[in-house]
């Protein structure tokens, strides 16, 4: 041994074998949950649209970085994978190719880097992304299809959330729960999105308090709405099931970058979420409010993380 | 019946080794370096010059001042002479008494058991320990006596052995509880006397069924002694967490466990005190850990202090020639070596020797939040938010809003960290500028 070689240090000398790159590409990995359910009720061109999607948020993200002077294989770190995936999965099945790439360059380039790249950003990525997408394409982000297992002759065009919002027709639990209905690519099978979101749980990358206060939350006001008028309100189990709720409470929500950083301030988070959900999808235009409950309860995530600091050992 | 632990914590991989090996004595080496400052406080001023005759276990530095611990010299021999020597904790060179062992290994007064020691006043013994120059061994080297000797405002109800031993890799405690679990015991029972306390309580964590096998056997004829066996989980060793854990007591902000009536000492130095006070013996010894993936010579040794790092290792049969790193203490908290010149000293409760496989070294990557340094953190402080203050430069808000004082520097936070966030590096630096500015 030469002591020229050794090495110094600040402790602790040992690290974990957790990595960002291993919670990102774990991430995509867990993703073929619900991205299997897009192929099953869509085709393959849901898978496309993903392929095309990730492919440009990468692209988008390396240009970024190298005008932005940064190490450019931080393109390849998996995030800018997650947000393109995330992004397609929150699209109708049809959408077209070249809109979504824009969506993905829109949400790398303007949600993530020009706030400074990975961890740096305020708002979900994939869901600023799509954000543009319904402002800029309105027609094509509300044009749904049915899946291969609905009569294409029967199909009305609306999604059970449209269908209860604007024609008070409720569609069956089994349906939602396992996703033969209309609506996004991979938002359509609870079943599918929990079992992802399951390992991503059990992986220990996600944190159970996001996804369960929100559900519960929005369960709980829904449900409340739903009693004080069972006739004009939906009841909670249709409000946890149908839409976005599920891919937003497993995928969105549970955002590292953008959730808070306590225990406590996550769950306060995830019920300000569901409140939203639960106001939006009743009392404003919209069919569907998880897309926008996520992006405001994002932007008072710093003033949440500042209410719940912990106390600290001894603190009195 | 759950096991008593505290908040927060990691789950370290435990390399437990050498829990199997007795503890061997190693020679006196060719050459002793003894260095002046072991402990925490000021160095110890020298009472020999160079030229002088010394023999083992005689005076050679006295303590200076109120915290500061006298040193003894580690066997029989000439001074040669005294230098700046490298030090294996304060990171720079320091002043270290240099021995020529005679080969006799004389005792300058043969430890002989004292009579009715166990009736020994508070006095006697805080007196014993101090002429003994014992101090903390468990890593921390803080005077005993100090510690042993509260103001008269605090009075203690609670001591606490720590046989926690949560560092990986580290087996010495855990051997002194398996080979010497009684005079562990006896020394739990003079530091109880010293400080007029009613209960003792002798912490293991749980994955060391030997030693808590025969605390148990012994314990029975300590009356208030309990065997409390706590939940293997880094940092169950730390002072604070300790006694979070055993009592539900928390040690305010900026206190110290007097403040919530305990008192925590480290298995060995309970061993050092029995050893003072039984036979007015010196702290010239001590057993520790030698591990490592590079380490060919593994297991629990009792040194002479002031043997090189570098005679352990040949003493005990080599090392790899990959090693990288060398550590005093644990793999968690330990210090980084340059050179193998270093000596023990009587807070080295371990030499690891690593190579590239264990010792990575890793890219800082921008944090993505994911607050798994929150979860961890066993003082409740927000890791990722001190690092961002700490790199904006503004460290009083660092210290004022997110607790930079109220931290250990345990690591756990670092050891989580995916983003491979130096924190510790970084609250090292932001406590250094706060210094500097005050």
């Amino acid at each position: 041994m030469n002591e020229k070689n050794l090495v110094l240090s600040v402790s602790p000398h040992i690290r974990s074998e957790e990595s960002v790159k291993k919670v990102m590409w774990f991430t995509v990995l867990s993703l073929a949950f619900p991205a299997a359910s897009a192929v099953y009720f869509f085709g393959l061109y849901p898978l496309l649209v993903m392929l095309v999607s990730a492919f440009t948020a990468v692209v988008a993200e390396c240009i970024l970085l190298k005008l932005r002077g940064r190490d450019v294989s931080q393109c390849l770190d998996g995030s800018a994978v997650v947000t393109g995936i995330l992004l397609a999965l929150t699209l109708p099945p049809r959408f077209p190719l070249w809109e979504a790439a824009l969506g993905a360059a829109f949400a790398i380039v303007f949600a993530k880097q020009f706030f400074g790249g990975i961890g740096q950003n305020i708002f979900n990525p994939a869901l600023v992304g799509r954000a543009f997408l319904m402002a800029a394409f309105p027609v094509d982000a509300t044009t749904w299809s049915p899946t291969r297992f609905m009569s294409p002759d029967t199909f009305t065009g609306a999604t059970p959330l449209a269908n209860f919002k604007f024609e008070k027709v409720l569609t069956p639990y089994k349906d939602l729960f396992f996703g033969n209905v209309a609506g996004s690519m991979g938002e359509t099978s609870a079943l599918l999105i929990i079992l992802g979101g399951l390992v991503l749980i059990l992986k220990g990358y996600v944190d159970f308090r996001l996804p369960l206060s929100y559900i519960a939350s929005v369960f709980c006001f829904g449900g409340i709405m739903w009693l004080i008028n069972p006739s004009k309100y939906p009841d909670p189990l249709f409000h946890i099931l149908a839409g976005g709720l599920m891919l937003g409470a497993f995928y969105m929500i549970t955002d590292m970058v953008t959730s808070p950083i306590t225990r406590k301030g996550r769950v306060i988070y995830g019920i300000l979420g569901g409140f939203l959900v639960v106001l939006i999808r009743l009392f404003a235009g919209y069919p569907e409010g998880v897309m926008f409950s996520i992006l405001i309860v994002n932007s008072i995530r710093p003033w949440i993380d500042r209410l719940t600091k912990p106390r600290v050992l001894g603190e009195v | 019946m759950a096991k008593s632990t505290f908040k927060g914590g990691v789950h370290p991989p435990y390399c437990k080794y050498t829990t199997g090996k007795g503890i061997e004595k190693l020679p006196v080496p060719a050459t002793l370096y003894v260095p002046l400052s072991q402990h925490t406080g000021k160095p110890a001023k020298p009472l020999v010059k160079r030229g002088d005759e010394v023999k083992k276990g005689q005076k050679i530095a006295d303590a200076d001042g109120y915290i500061s611990a006298c040193i003894h010299a580690p066997t029989s021999g000439k001074v040669r002479t005294i230098i700046d020597h490298p030090h294996p904790v304060l990171l720079m060179s320091d002043f270290a008494i240099v021995i020529e062992p005679d080969g006799k290994d004389e005792w300058f007064e043969e430890p002989l058991e004292r009579v009715n020691w166990q009736e020994s006043s508070p006095e006697e013994i805080v007196n014993a320990v101090k002429e003994a120059g014992v101090v903390g061994l468990g890593g921390a080297a803080f005077p005993t006596h100090v510690k042993i000797s509260p103001p008269k405002d605090k009075s203690i109800d609670t001591v606490i052995i720590n046989g926690a031993e949560c560092e990986p890799f580290l087996t010495a405690d855990d051997r002194i509880l398996q080979e010497r679990a009684k005079d562990v015991l006896w020394g739990a029972f003079l530091i109880k006397r010293a400080v007029g306390a009613s209960r003792v309580f002798i912490a293991v964590e749980d994955n060391k069924p030997l030693a808590i096998g025969k605390v148990s056997d012994v314990i029975k004829e300590f009356p208030s002694f309990e065997l409390k066996v706590v939940k293997t989980k880094y940092p169950e060793g730390a002072e604070k967490q300790l006694i979070k854990a055993l009592t539900d007591r928390e040690v305010p902000r900026g206190g110290l466990p007097m403040d919530v009536n305990c008192l925590v000492q480290n298995v060995q130095t309970a061993v050092a005190i029995y050893e003072a006070v039984r036979f007015g013996k010196p702290l010239i010894e001590r057993v520790l850990t030698l591990s490592g993936d590079g380490a060919r010579g593994a297991g629990n040794y009792l040194v002479r202090i002031g043997t090189r790092f570098l005679d352990v290792v040949e003493m005990t049969g080599d090392m790899s020639d990959d090693v990288i790193k060398v550590i005093n203490g644990g793999p968690m908290m330990g210090i980084s070596q340059y050179t193998l010149e270093v000596p023990v000293i009587k807070g080295t409760s371990g030499i690891l020797l690593f190579t590239q496989k264990t010792a990575r070294r890793f890219e800082e990557y921008t944090c993505i939040r994911c607050s798994k340094c929150v979860d961890v953190c066993p003082m409740g402080l927000l890791p990722l938010m001190l690092v961002d203050y700490i790199k904006a430069g503004r460290f009083t808000e660092a210290k004022e809003k997110y607790g930079l004082s109220d931290c250990m520097e345990c690591g756990c936070c670092a050891f989580v960290c995916p983003s491979k966030i130096n924190h510790v590096q970084w609250v090292k630096f932001g406590k250094q500028e706060l210094r500097r500015s005050s």
